[in-house]
């Protein structure tokens, strides 16, 4: 039993103690946990408000919300979902934990600037929330698009000047993250010898590094338009507004890739551990992130095939987008070929990617409907896109950081959580997703628009549903946060590979020790060998 | 494993934040290439009334500031502290006269009625008012890196007098010049786009 | 991978200063002649040939490794990019 001497027990700095143990650390691992309580606490916020929506939109007419109300919750959730949740969730609470891990290192490379990232977090967050109880929270929608974001009288200055800040927190994590990989590797692990979640953290830190400045400077001018009426976006004064729209997409286009990489990345982990069989063209999913990566900050305008931009450059950007479906589909049929003929244990984690997968393709199959320049004239702002991209966000990146949780759960807080319940609440979760935004693809292609308090009477029926199914959905999220958090009431005694992971961060008790390893790591020839796990394995993995 | 003798992790550390500041001005810089492209002849009058000596001295002024950091790195790695503190005061000096031109230089122009939502700007031609728009947030952000490009500067000075920067770990001065150079990069274009559009 | 100590002489370091000064008049002097269009871009070529010279004496960029270089690329390649993409819009509007 040598779990005294895990992280928990040993601060980073010898003489912290207590609360500060915690908040002055700069083990990358307490800092990590410390985002997983931050995030998860948005997280949960941003779905009540998710949930408040879809309530008032479940009955036709005013029935719980003003409309004003209705559009400050609708920003919120969009922008505590994005900046404060998705963005960080998968690089800053699980990249902080396992990256330094999976390369067989102690630590990141700045590992005060990693402390810093959190304040930066910590701090945009109570911005946020500041602004809210100031002049009241903006109701422009997350994309803050101009004019309106420059005339509303709500409080935009401060919420945008949170998004500035996150927006730091998340570039030099990148920037910490990218000279990590690079210089504090296993001296024997080679580029190709890299597990595929580090791949997919170093792909999106260069996304996070190269595209987040473009939002800051554009969330800087939108705070200068207001104090100082420049004009830039007015085009009374010369300004076009068309441009904003340029410059806010060619980040958060961008940044949907930021969202989705390191949820791609962790699939790939879960799934070859359970088929026990070696990922399927291990160098296609490492080429496949990379293209993602530049081919994703190439295709930002077809967020604007109705803005009134060219047709030409309408028709250049709906071309390019297809063409980053295609690194996309890769991933996908590499983690299907991985399962075929595999020896699968089911787990809840590989469940929950198994879902992962279908939501993700539904996500990315509809994107090409949007993508086409003609079908998304029809659909553009309805519904079909609210459905689109929670398809893809939630369904991808929501569901790969739950599978995330229950895959390295034994090995953050060693201890296993109860099965039967973990997969009582992925079933809820799945299908009240399923119940909730298929009936949005509906109605969008029947023509409701987003962003509306109140539809026509044509449309009861979907709304109902959908909220009908929104409302499993939380239930199963917080039964399956319940049953994660419940099990820090049991015994501390899970393997230190209970799952039969031949990464490196299996190769350490549960949880790590401080310096993460017991002894030198041993790094595989290539990462996904399973074939001495196949031997130790015979046997279904253990609960408890 | 130990990472704190790295020093040319450091200095990646750095370049990697530089990219984030060049892409940030590449967001200012896709407003004045499309301004720039819609109203040529407005931008070309409104180079005209910007002050050519003023951006002609601050040039020179920049380009002095970032061969005295240059010659600091030098020096630090020749171990003659001397020069080394020189050359960065020299070069905090060079920043000084460059802000203090700044100050003039956006006096005279708020004193002439050009300043943004100015009476001026709002009843003269569009394009005008987009090139001062512009000019006035480039070279803005510009003077506020050059303040923070300052204090990093004399950061490092106050490190290497006490004997912190050495010959044989000098990341944090070699930084500091990094970003330096940086912010002279940046004027090396900011000048042409603003002053020589003739 | 990349050489840590190298270490430029003073008088390498003053006569790139004297070339970027001399470049600078030159860019100056072109711009007191009208030659059109022609001047935006000889004065951004200038530009770029002094930003070449500060970045590899002054910032060292000549004796990085090849991961600083091609990164360094790959930025000016995506602003390159962000500009130019939007001129599929600009230009054809």
């Amino acid at each position: 039993m040598d779990f005294e001497k895990s992280f928990f027990e040993t601060p980073s700095s010898a003489r912290l103690t207590g609360i500060w143990s915690w908040l002055l650390t700069t083990d990358h691992k307490r800092i990590g946990l410390m985002y997983l309580f931050a995030t998860g606490f948005w997280f949960l916020l941003a779905v009540l408000l998710g949930g408040l929506l879809r309530l008032e939109l479940m009955f036709p007419g005013q029935t719980l919300l003003s409309s004003h109300l209705y559009n400050s919750i609708f920003t919120l959730h969009g922008v505590i979902m994005i900046f404060l949740f998705i963005i960080p969730a998968l690089p800053a609470v699980f990249g902080n934990f396992f990256l330094p891990m999976q390369i067989g290192t102690d630590d990141v490379f700045f590992p005060k600037l990693n402390l810093m990232s959190w304040y930066l977090y910590m701090l945009g967050g109570v911005i946020a929330i500041f602004s809210l109880f100031s002049d009241g929270f903006p109701d422009t929608g997350w994309t803050f698009y101009v004019p309106f974001s420059i005339s509303t009288n709500t409080n935009v200055s401060t919420a945008v000047f949170a998004a500035f800040v996150l927006g730091f927190a998340s570039m030099l994590t990148g920037l910490n993250f990218i000279t990590t990989i690079h210089r504090m590797r296993h001296p024997k692990m080679g580029w190709l010898q890299i597990p595929l979640f580090t791949w997919s953290l170093y792909a999106t830190s260069w996304v996070q590094l190269l595209a987040t400045p473009i939002i800051s400077v554009t969330l800087v001018l939108v705070m200068v338009e207001r104090y100082f009426n420049v004009g830039l976006f007015d085009p009374a004064r010369g300004g076009g507004p068309i441009l904003y729209q340029h410059l806010f997409w060619m980040y958060s286009h961008p940044a949907v890739y930021i969202m989705i990489l390191p949820g791609m990345g962790v699939i790939s982990e879960i799934i070859p551990v359970f088929a026990r069989k070696s990922i399927f063209g291990y160098k296609a999913i490492v080429a496949s992130s990379m293209a993602i990566a530049v081919a994703g900050s190439l295709v930002w305008a077809h967020h604007m095939y109705t803005s009134g931009m060219s047709d030409t450059a309408v028709f250049v950007f709906s071309f390019l987008t297809f063409v980053v479906a295609i690194p996309s589909a890769i991933k996908v049929f590499s983690w299907v070929a991985t399962l075929y003929k595999g020896a699968i244990e089911m787990t809840p984690p590989l469940f929950l990617s198994l879902c992962f997968i279908y939501l993700f393709s539904v996500g990315g199959l509809t994107g090409l409907v949007l993508g086409g320049a003609g079908t998304d004239i029809h659909v553009h702002d309805t519904h079909f896109v609210v459905s689109h991209f929670h398809f893809t966000m939630f369904g991808g990146t929501g569901f790969a950081f739950f599978a995330a949780l229950h895959y390295w759960w034994p090995k953050m807080f060693g201890r296993m959580y109860n099965f039967k319940w973990a997969y009582i609440a992925s079933v809820l979760v799945t299908g009240g997703f399923i119940f909730h935004y298929v009936p949005m693809f509906i109605l969008g292609l029947q023509g409701m628009p987003r962003r509306y308090y109140d539809y026509l009477p044509q449309y009861a029926n979907g709304n109902f549903m959908a909220g009908f199914g929104g409302l499993f959905m939380i239930v199963g999220i917080f039964m399956m946060m319940t049953n994660l958090i419940l099990s820090l009431k049991r015994e501390r005694n899970a393997p230190a590979d209970p799952w039969g992971g031949v990464t490196l961060e299996w190769m350490t008790p549960s949880p790590p020790p401080l310096h993460n390893f017991t002894g030198e790591p041993e790094v595989l020839d290539y990462p996904y060998d399973f074939s001495k796990v196949i031997e130790k394995f015979a046997r279904k993995p253990k609960e408890s | 494993m130990s990472s704190h003798a790295d020093e040319s992790g450091k200095k990646m550390g750095m370049w990697l934040f530089l990219y984030t500041e060049i892409i940030l001005f590449g967001g200012l810089f896709v407003l004045y290439a499309v301004y720039f492209s819609r109203y040529t002849s407005d931008f070309i009058e409104g180079g005209k009334g910007l002050s050519l000596i003023f951006g002609v001295v601050n040039t020179i002024i920049l380009l002095i500031s970032s061969f005295a950091v240059a010659a600091a790195i030098t020096a630090i790695q020749r171990g003659q502290k001397k020069i080394v503190l020189s050359a960065i005061a020299g070069c905090l000096g060079c920043g000084a006269i460059f802000l203090v031109n700044k100050y003039f230089e956006w006096g005279h122009k708020i004193a002439l009625g050009i300043y943004p939502n100015s009476d001026r700007l709002l009843d003269g031609p569009d394009g005008l008012n987009m090139f001062f728009g512009l000019y006035y947030i480039i070279t803005g952000l510009h003077g506020l890196h050059i303040v923070i490009g300052m204090t990093f500067l004399a950061v490092s000075f106050g490190f290497v007098l006490v004997g912190r920067v050495t010959a044989k770990r000098f990341a944090l001065l070699e930084n500091a010049g990094l970003y330096w150079h940086l912010v002279d990069l940046i004027w090396i274009f900011i000048f042409p786009l603003f002053y020589l559009v003739v | 991978m990349e050489n840590k100590d190298h270490i430029f002489a003073y008088k390498t370091l003053f006569y790139v200063l004297l070339v970027l000064l001399i470049l600078t008049s030159i860019t100056v002097g072109i711009s007191l002649v009208d030659m059109g269009k022609l001047n935006v871009w000889l004065a951004l070529g200038i530009a770029s040939v002094k930003a070449s010279l500060v970045l590899m004496v002054f910032m060292h960029l000549k004796f990085e490794g090849r991961v600083l270089i091609i990164s360094f690329l790959s930025t000016i390649f995506f602003l390159a990019i962000m500009i130019g993409f939007t001129f599929w819009d600009i230009g054809f509007r």
